[in-house]
């Protein structure tokens, strides 16, 4: 373990502004605030950085800078940030949490804001409320198999390809940076990810059409619409690609269109 | 063997083979009417693997359920951060695989030191958790003819271990929560998002509910139960630097054990042995590269001291393939606690890699030759970019730099056969139960192990315990107690506020977290130990005087949550010193320096420690008392744990 007055690894970057948007409460108005990082290792990452600005602002009396994390990894999703106006900052396919402070130089003036999207309602300063990705899970972004009596598991085959491309939807990590990214803040990315994972798979299939319809209609309550900028898809962290819109909207389409009783013995 | 003396430890196994006693169990047990269920209410507390897993069974069951996570979705619980996989006794791969040889090799991972029944319990368990994962749609890797596919993991020498890339708990994660939010649609758990446990509270000896924060606002709550699941995780932040998410907490299961909760064998930590080493010192946490990862690569330091070449310079002949040559039979796959104890010796040695000399290489030549790069990035490409990402080097073509890091906690709250702890009525599932693991985990069973719980047996063993309650009164958030712990919590977080000194929640949390890592991480002394319990206390009081905390209580502050959770790991960090002291033995990883053999292996006392030290709550973490509960071992033999 490294001690604090160890000299430290890797190039220092020097005089960095950061400004920050703060904000007080869900129904506070909010600014910028500019704030000065006088030395910081260039090994550290973006995250560890405003740690110690966080530390200097607590250390000056002043509260502290709220923003979301949690496993520092780039899996839970929690991060977010617009850094520089991109979601999770320069580096592509990658979290904010990921991000080291090698992408950035001296004398730099880095911007920081919350997602802003009308479905993700800013709680205070960079943290944002998503809930309603949840609330596109819980209408039907799973598949009904309550526990015990699953049949074994290598009954159910499933080809490599279906699998592997399950798994890219399934890499999303619920971040929000695809709403956050889209002009129209759209969730059409996020959404047509968890469509996609299970509706490629077998075990998917006997909810196939329910699933998409009901998933896309309780989008559509909270998000905007979209229009195939395709923002969602570079800003992603996990780099899925938008194929799975395409997919999510064939489902939808033939769930809206196609006769149940026919698409149910297909 | 000595007998149970303290009543309160009963373990409550089942009589009979170590194979029938789940279905004895089962088959003895009292049930619920399912129309019944609904007259009774189940808080959970965590929506990890455990968490979220038991809260959806729960409300499938019938039951009602109240969950509560500090995140803002249960999807972000740690569980997510798990790489590797799932163990499961399937022997797809007939290689000689059964579930008895899973629970062996959880025993003998475990260094003889957990309890026999409960570990066969999920060998059993652990062939239906993959079923149901799949049939929820996990998408596992696959061979080319659609059948699941299978690695090996440290410890076992079997494959057995399922996968989904390098995101296997993730995947499993994502599972539980879409049953769970499949749940809370159609309306049979009702989910608190944001809201962290502060107290538990028990009413004629039971525990009758639990008080929470709200954090966005402050505000406390009190919610009534009939029972309370405690599935709220590990403690391995106590060494501030761990690969745990930032905001992993001993606190849920802490306040439980103030409240009469024992707390077993808190000295068990596990030391991961491929992390990436601290390369700055403002680093506030470190990442773990999965364990799969030894599979294929090789571990070796240069022969000579502080050799500053570049790896690809130093010939085979001036390399040191420590695993290898240490343990021939298991060679990289040896178990973590071993793993880790050879890099630390030859890091300390001077034989360290890196401008910091703190880490060994994991190269990945031989296999890249020996498969091609294709193979090596099927298998492993996302953790190579991940290394990549951190570390700024490129793994295919210069070794990966690793170093043992806290990974997880095999201690935890003591708990039963059935989970329930030593208050009626709680239960502690997943890391946060000390049951399963000994004193070490193997790779691929923590994710196991919360499914287990989560799945396969509270959903039983609450049942059990509920049936005989029907219809009888249960004290509601009206009573006394609920607004004496409310009242207790609420002068707590305003003392944290008042105090108005000069140090903030991080700065303590890195100063607890450096006396923990010196004197009771990988290598244990007597004079160590004692040197941190003489520590931790001054280091507290200052915590206690001079903290400072900015903000307010009434709206977010994490600065506010942080305080509450660092004064729990100070009271934890001491209870852990003590019970490494106590236990004066070398076992898994509790590793005490005293006690090693000639070559510097892990010497057990089994005369004298072949027991859980359950640890009771007496006012303060130096004066908790030390309770047993002996360990029987009728199936296994105690042995001398050997990997070479």
């Amino acid at each position: 373990m490294i001690e604090p007055h160890e000299t430290p690894h890797g190039t220092q970057l020097t005089n960095l502004t950061l400004t920050v948007w703060r904000q007080k409460g869900p129904n506070d108005g909010g600014a910028f605030e500019s704030y000065r990082i006088d030395s910081i290792s260039d090994e550290a990452s973006f995250l560890e950085m405003l740690d110690v600005l966080n530390e200097k602002l607590i250390g000056e009396g002043r509260e502290a800078v709220t923003f979301d994390h949690d496993c520092r990894e780039g899996i839970c999703g929690t991060c977010s940030l617009m850094i520089d106006g991109q979601a999770h900052g320069p580096q592509r396919g990658t979290a904010t949490c990921q991000l080291h402070m090698r992408k950035f130089e001296s004398n730099a003036t880095i911007v920081i804001e919350p997602w802003r999207a009308t479905a993700f309602p800013i709680i205070k300063d960079l943290m944002v409320d998503r809930s309603a990705f949840d609330r596109i899970i819980e209408s039907g972004g799973y598949i009904t198999a309550p526990t015990g009596g699953a049949p074994d598991a290598n009954l159910i085959p499933v080809a490599k390809p279906a699998a592997d491309a399950a798994m890219d939807a399934a890499q999303c990590i619920g971040c929000g940076a695809c709403v956050a990214a889209c002009p129209n803040g759209a969730a059409n990315l996020f959404t047509a990810a968890k469509v996609a994972h299970l509706n490629l798979l077998p075990q998917g299939q006997a909810e196939r059409y329910s699933r998409a319809e009901a998933m896309v209609e309780t989008m559509d309550e909270y998000f905007g619409s979209c229009t195939n900028h395709g923002e969602c898809e570079a800003a992603c962290p996990k780099e899925i690609s938008i194929d799975v819109i395409a997919l999510m909207n064939k489902d939808y389409r033939k769930a809206k269109f196609a006769n149940r009783k026919e698409l149910a013995r297909s | 063997m000595s007998t149970i003396t303290d009543p309160r430890l009963a373990s409550k196994v089942p009589a009979g083979a170590i194979g029938d006693k789940w279905s004895t169990y089962r088959e003895d047990m009292k049930l619920v009417n399912p129309n019944n269920k609904r007259k009774f209410k189940i808080i959970v507390v965590g929506t990890g693997l455990a968490g979220a897993s038991a809260a959806a069974t729960l409300a499938e069951l019938g039951y009602q359920v109240d969950a509560f996570t500090f995140h803002d979705s249960p999807r972000r619980a740690h569980s997510i951060a798990a790489q590797g996989g799932i163990n499961a006794a399937k022997n797809y791969h007939g290689d000689g695989d059964s579930v008895y040889r899973l629970f062996y090799d959880t025993i003998k991972g475990g260094d003889f030191r957990a309890r026999e029944g409960n570990v066969h319990r999920l060998a059993e368990v652990s062939v239906e958790i993959i079923d149901q994962m799949v049939a929820q749609g996990v998408p596992f890797a696959r061979e080319y003819g659609g059948l699941l596919d299978n690695r090996s993991f440290g410890g076992s020498q079997v494959s057995r271990t399922f996968y989904a890339r390098g995101q296997t708990g993730q995947q499993l994660l994502l599972g539980a929560y879409q049953q769970l939010a499949r749940q809370i649609g159609l309306g049979g758990v009702t989910l608190y998002n944001r809201t962290e446990l502060v107290d538990t509270v028990n009413i004629d000896g039971r525990c009758a509910g639990i008080v929470v924060r709200d954090l966005l606002t402050g505000e406390l709550q009190s919610h009534a139960a009939h029972a309370v699941v405690l599935a709220t995780g590990g403690y391995g932040n106590v060494f501030f630097l761990s690969t745990n998410a930032m905001q992993c907490n001993v606190t849920a299961a802490w306040r439980a054990h103030r409240k009469g909760a024992m707390f077993a064998n808190p000295c068990y930590t596990q030391i991961h042995p491929t992390c990436i080493p601290q390369s700055d010192p403002t680093q506030s946490k470190l990442t773990l590269m999965s364990e799969s990862l030894r599979n294929d690569g090789r571990v070796w330091v240069p022969l000579n001291v502080a050799d500053a070449r570049p790896a690809a310079q130093i010939p085979e002949s001036e390399r040191d393939y420590i695993l290898e040559r240490l343990y021939p039979s298991f060679g990289n796959l040896a178990p973590r606690d071993i793993a880790s104890r050879a890099a630390k010796r030859a890091v300390d040695s001077g034989h360290g890699v890196g401008p910091l000399q703190n880490g060994v290489n994991l190269d990945f030549a031989a296999a890249i030759g020996r498969l091609g790069k294709d193979v090596v990035q099927e298998r492993y490409g996302n953790l190579f970019e991940m290394y990549e990402r951190i570390s700024g080097e490129n793994p295919y073509e210069t070794p990966m730099r690793i170093y043992p890091a806290s990974h997880y906690t095999m201690g935890g709250l003591w708990v039963d056969y059935e989970l329930q702890t030593t208050v009626p009525g709680l239960y502690a599932a997943g890391e946060a139960n000390f049951s399963d693991h000994g004193a070490n985990r193997l790779g691929a069973s923590a994710l196991m192990q919360g499914l287990a719980d989560g799945y396969f047996v509270l959903p039983y063993t609450i049942g059990n315990e509920l049936a005989p309650m029907l219809n009888k009164p249960t004290p509601g958030v009206d009573h006394p107690a609920f607004k004496q712990a409310e009242q207790d919590a609420r002068d707590r977080y305003n003392q944290y506020l008042g105090i108005k000194g000069t140090r903030s929640p991080d700065w303590f949390h890195r100063e607890l977290g450096r006396i923990i890592w010196d004197y009771c991480g990988m290598e244990r002394t007597e004079q160590g130990l004692e040197k941190a319990l003489s520590e931790l206390p001054s280091l507290y009081e200052e915590f206690q005087k001079d903290l400072r905390v900015t903000g307010d209580g009434v709206s977010v502050n994490q600065t506010l949550e942080k305080a509450g959770r660092v004064d729990d790991f100070f009271q934890l960090g001491m209870l852990m010193c003590r019970d490494a002291l106590e236990r004066r033995e070398s076992c898994g990883g509790h590793f005490r320096s005293e006690y090693q053999d000639d070559e510097g292996e892990a010497k057990r006392d089994d005369e004298n420690f072949a027991h859980v030290a359950a640890w009771e709550w007496n006012g303060d973490p130096m004066s908790s008392i030390r309770n047993i509960e002996p360990l029987e071992f009728e199936t296994v033999h105690l042995a001398t744990r050997s990997y070479k």
